[in-house]
């Protein structure tokens, strides 16, 4: 009982850490249009390791006792299915042939050119041709090991949508005929992008959405970062803006435990305790950020990151330098002209031309209006400047307009409070 | 391009001794590897595997069942290739790459016959 129980959690232990290098192996050999059989072969070694972990003593080194057992699986696969599938066409041949397959199987197993697969998978679940709310579960699952109620409860969605989803994505790789490789020449700039922006969008989907559970959340950004890391080691993502997302990252994770009290309540930026944050985080986020300045590329991750980096080294909110905040969010609308920037800069403006300032400024953003009747930070922002104005009546009303508008508790509690403090 | 048969003769006693060795095994695998990787690239490879030893003869109008094959050592079938080339003489060139001849065996080439029997 004993022994099953610990088999168990050794297995779910591997599955999250080894399943992704093992799907990446066995996609290469199958193709991606084949990746629901990648997976159930990685699946069956899974299974092998717990009957035999339940019964038998735990090998000395597990995950290279799995990784023999994968291959092997693969080579019996390829048998089983020589003649109905057809697999990656560029060693195809060679997996047909009993001459070859067997040592073309041990080379793809080979740690290299595992790494190797591992960033075909990256850009394979990243394709822009995949619309953007499969890119993120197939990331999740396939690279990461994520179990499908991790995924459900990281994307505050449920077990069958999270299936559906995944279905769907291993479909539209097949019917797209989309190819498991890295891209080359022109290519590579483009699809590097579409890279960033899932792992900014996991990264963000950890660290500020309110609802999800704490520690799915903080599995999201760390998962987000070691993918990052995974690129920036390999010869094609190895790139400053690579290190400007690593970087932006580092800094925002090293306040991750700062944000909220023992009590689940927000703690805001001026209220944190910064000698609670992280700083071996915020030293890793300082060299990235120096690594990143190699080049003439200046990206809105480099200047998101180096927005955190003067947060971080600031001894005191009071000493927080606004000017040169405000300065690099003008950088940042000259490359991003979006609302939310427009929304941001206007709170580093309140600090230095006081809340009026702000509040006019937030006036000008186009469509505010319709922006602020369907998302709550809007209101939440304009409350606080509200506030700060000593304008009970707007201060009331956008607070409680940002209330109606959040599902977060946190946020709710955090809003509440500001409410009964008014007049 | 036309198809030809490459039967793989021999060389059992070489390849067996290499076996006994990971590293010259390895070597080995990395020779055919290359070889037919090189064929794949081309279009130039449609199948081919080693046999296994032990088979069954059939033979004469009463279809007489023994255990097979008749012949040993350097005669014994190993193995086939099917490959496309341009003519007999690429297909010669193709098969003298074969990596049984480090072995000491023989390869017979033998164009698919186009048209009836």
């Amino acid at each position: 009982m004993e022994q099953a129980r610990s088999a168990s959690s050794l297995v779910d232990h591997l599955f999250r850490h080894e399943s992704g290098r093992m799907v990446s192996a066995m996609t290469r050999l199958f193709g991606a249009h084949n990746l629901a059989l990648a997976e159930d072969v990685v699946q069956e070694a899974f299974v092998k390791a717990f009957q035999e972990w339940r019964l038998n003593p735990i090998p000395p080194n597990p995950s290279a006792w799995l990784m023999v057992t994968a291959r092997n699986k693969a080579i019996d696969a390829i048998r089983r299915n020589r003649h109905q599938v057809e697999f990656s066409d560029d060693i195809a041949c060679l997996l047909n042939s009993e001459y070859t397959a067997v040592s073309t199987v041990n080379e793809m197993f080979l740690d290299d050119e595992v790494a190797d697969s591992q960033l075909r998978m990256i850009f394979t679940c990243c394709h822009p041709a995949l619309p953007p709310d499969m890119q993120v579960p197939l990331t999740l699952r396939t690279i990461s090991g994520f179990g499908i109620q991790e995924i459900a409860g990281a994307l505050l969605t449920n077990r069958e949508t999270v299936n559906k989803r995944l279905y769907r994505a291993r479909q539209f790789i097949r019917e797209k005929g989309i190819r498991f490789e890295i891209p080359v020449g022109d290519e590579l700039s483009s699809r590097l992008e579409m890279v960033y922006t899932v792992m900014y969008l996991l990264f963000n989907e950890g660290y500020n959405s309110g609802k999800a559970d704490e520690l799915i959340r903080k599995d999201l950004c760390a998962e987000a970062m070691r993918l990052c890391l995974l690129l920036s080691g390999h010869r094609v993502g190895g790139r400053p803006k690579t290190y400007a997302l690593l970087s932006l990252m580092c800094f925002h994770a090293s306040r991750f435990d700062s944000r909220m009290n023992s009590d689940n309540e927000i703690v805001l930026l001026q209220d944190q305790d910064r000698s609670a944050w992280d700083r071996a985080l915020i030293r890793r986020g300082e060299m990235y950020l120096d690594m990143a300045s190699e080049g003439d590329e200046v990206s809105e991750y480099h200047i998101e990151a180096a927005i955190s980096a003067q947060h971080c080294m600031a001894p005191r909110f009071e000493e927080t330098d606004w000017r040169a905040i405000a300065a690099l969010y003008d950088a940042l609308l000259l490359l991003k002209r979006s609302p939310l920037v427009k929304l941001n800069r206007a709170v580093v403006l309140a600090r230095i031309h006081g809340p009026k300032a702000a509040i006019d400024e937030i006036h000008r953003i186009e469509g505010w209006e319709s922006l602020a009747s369907r998302h709550y930070l809007y209101n939440a922002v304009l409350g606080q400047l509200y506030l700060e104005a000593n304008d009970v009546e707007n201060a009331k009303h956008f607070i409680s307009a940002a209330g109606a508008l959040t599902s977060s508790e946190a946020e709710k509690k955090l809003l509440n409070k500001k409410l009964s403090s008014l007049p | 391009m036309k198809e030809f048969l490459l039967i793989l003769r021999g060389g059992e006693e070489g390849m067996a001794d290499a076996a006994e060795s990971p590293e010259k095994f390895q070597q080995q695998m990395v020779k055919w590897k290359n070889w037919m990787e090189g064929l794949g690239k081309q279009g130039k490879l449609i199948a081919g595997h080693p046999l296994a030893k032990e088979g069954k003869v059939i033979s004469g109008g009463k279809k007489v069942v023994t255990d097979g094959p008749f012949v040993e050592g350097k005669e014994m079938v190993g193995g086939y290739l099917m490959i496309r080339a341009e003519g007999v003489p690429d297909a010669v060139l193709i098969a003298k790459n074969c990596p049984i001849f480090e072995y000491d065996g023989i390869v017979e080439i033998r164009e698919v016959q186009a048209g009836p029997v």
